[in-house]
């Protein structure tokens, strides 16, 4: 009994120890990979220059970092308010039952692959964006407003755990001073609950930046600077995505140094949800 | 049906309440009559009714899910479970103080303001006043003079439970409901308590539940014996404790149980 406990603890740690090691490898070998470049090409020239013709050895991803930031931004001008919505209502307003179930049905969305938020964006979103705006369709719009959709899930689950971790006693306190419950929701539910509201912006955030499939399949992967919403763009995931099948050497390099921007950019964005989470 | 006129001094008159929670019947045929400017303590032992009975006069108890309510409740003659009564409006004028302080978690100043502000006031110079007048009824002011924009969690219990107190003053109710009101604090912070509920006793109506004696005997004129949702015996507090009518009062007064 206790030499087969002891086992099934063993194999247990060696499990746990072995997913952890193979995480941190991967960790170290982005890094291994992409620093040569960044020590070769400089930081600043790598970051700051939205030259990027790997053929010829030009390596700048400015304009990959700004479409990705405007990408994700959109995202989330338009994904936080509806989702903030939906994630209000749900914990406040709803039955408790109508809410239950609703929950992890929403949060199965999340588990739809992001092929088909691409697959359904190219099919009804580009025509209707080609048609009534302008523009190609595929677009910074149209590559905002999938991301927009796909964030939904985490902005909502989050923001209602959230909303639902409130204790009533702060409802009860407004109700009893003659508050009606919007009132309530607006002056005392939502400050109590910003910290983990902001937590669910930022996974959302996280994300959409590091979304790459849907974003390939519809946002036309022009590389530029965009100069309008409607003009095709080219995000760091998907610069590495296209790239990667055919890059070799220097180039290959500078793909992995742009993962290791994109690691970077998440994990600032990680550690914020942590801090924010960690502030009462 | 007896009015409660305009010069009467009875301000809440509950006639023939029952209240259920589901098939469960939680208050049974309970009448009273309560005085303008007095300080009523309702005693009995734990899971009586006396919360129940408590929140069934700012109608707090519509918020619970399954509650069906017979009888009447009449505040300053009008029947609060009426159709049309203002919900907004009832609690404006009745007013609740929990077990536990329960603050909000924004800054001292938003928390005394919030009914005020609710209620339509907002120009900066009056919240002032309001505050001031507010935190000094429950003798705060000095205090937290200083710290208005801390967060009102990081005060002491006692002062969460003024802090709450002075959250309804600032709307200016008629009647303060209080229910145990001192459970989370100690004995000192207590006695403090109730001198501030004595001064109180002058601009308002006040109603405790409690169950300790030794508070209800010291603070209020009249008090109410509950029992499994009946309320055995009402009357001056100095006869309740002496005197009681009802064999019953008297076991729980000299701790039989409860
Ligand atoms: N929300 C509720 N749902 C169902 N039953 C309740 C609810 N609140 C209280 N009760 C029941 O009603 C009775 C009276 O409760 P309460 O008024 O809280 O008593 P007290 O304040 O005297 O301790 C108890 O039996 C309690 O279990
Ligand atoms: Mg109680």
């Amino acid at each position: 009994m206790k030499s087969q406990e002891k086992l099934v603890e063993g194999v247990l740690l060696l499990l746990a120890l072995s997913a952890i090691a193979s995480l941190a490898l991967i960790t170290i070998f982005i890094f291994l990979e992409g620093f040569p470049l960044i020590l070769h090409t400089g930081l600043q020239k790598f970051i700051l220059s939205s030259h990027w013709a790997p053929t010829r050895g030009h390596f700048g991803i400015l304009a990959m970092i700004i479409s990705s930031i405007l990408v994700t931004l959109g995202a989330m001008v338009l994904g936080v308010p509806f989702g903030l919505a939906c994630a209000i209502i749900l914990a406040e307003f709803s039955p408790p039952r109508l809410t239950r179930i609703l929950k992890p049905t929403l949060e199965l969305l999340a588990g739809i692959p992001s092929v088909v938020y691409g697959f359904l964006g190219v099919i009804w979103l580009v025509p209707l964006i080609r048609t009534y705006l302008g523009g190609p369709g595929l677009s910074l719009l149209t590559g905002a407003i999938i991301l927009g959709i796909m964030v939904l899930p985490t902005v909502i689950s989050i923001s209602i755990d959230a909303l639902t971790a409130v204790p009533d006693m702060y409802r009860q306190g407004s109700i009893a001073l003659g508050a009606t419950h919007w009132q309530t929701v607006q002056r005392v539910v939502l400050p109590a609950a910003r910290s983990g509201i902001i937590t669910a912006i930022i996974l959302g955030m996280g994300r959409a930046i590091g979304e790459t499939m849907a974003v390939i399949m519809v946002a036309g992967n022009a590389l530029q600077i965009p100069r309008s919403l409607l003009d095709p763009v080219r995000t760091l995931t998907s610069n590495i995505a296209l790239e990667l099948g055919y890059a070799a050497g220097r180039h290959r390099e500078a793909l992995f140094a742009t993962g290791i921007v994109l690691f970077v950019m998440i994990m600032i964005l990680n550690l914020t949800a942590t801090f924010l989470a960690r502030r009462r | 049906m007896d009015m409660v006129g305009e010069s009467s001094p009875e301000i809440i008159k509950i006639k023939n309440l029952n209240l259920y929670y589901g098939d469960f019947q939680a208050l049974q045929d309970i009448n009273a009559t309560f005085k303008a400017h007095n300080i009523t303590a309702l005693i009995g032992p734990s899971g009586c009714g006396k919360s129940t009975l408590l929140r069934c006069l700012n109608r707090m108890n519509d918020l619970i899910d399954g509650v069906s309510i017979t009888g009447e409740v009449f505040i300053s003659g009008q029947d609060i479970y009426n159709k049309g009564v203002d919900l907004t409006q009832l609690r404006k004028r009745v007013g609740m103080v929990f077990q536990r302080p329960n603050p909000f978690p924004l800054s001292v100043f938003d928390n005394v303001v919030y009914g005020p502000r609710l209620h339509g006031r907002h120009s900066h110079q009056e919240l002032k006043e309001i505050l001031e007048r507010s935190l000094g009824a429950v003798h705060l002011f000095e205090e937290l003079k200083d710290r208005l924009s801390a967060n009102a969690l990081t005060l002491s219990e006692e002062q969460q439970q003024r802090l709450c107190i002075a959250r309804l003053v600032a709307v200016e109710p008629e009647i303060l409901l209080m229910d145990e009101p001192c459970s989370a604090l100690d004995p000192l912070a207590t006695l403090r308590i109730e001198e501030l509920m004595a001064e109180l006793k002058k601009d308002y109506t006040i109603i405790i539940v409690t169950h300790n004696m030794q508070q209800a005997a010291r603070v209020s004129d009249d008090t109410g014996f509950m029992y499994l949702g009946e309320l055995m015996e009402f009357g001056p507090t100095p006869q309740i404790f002496t005197r009681p009518q009802n064999p019953m009062t008297e076991d729980y007064i000299t701790g039989k149980y409860g």
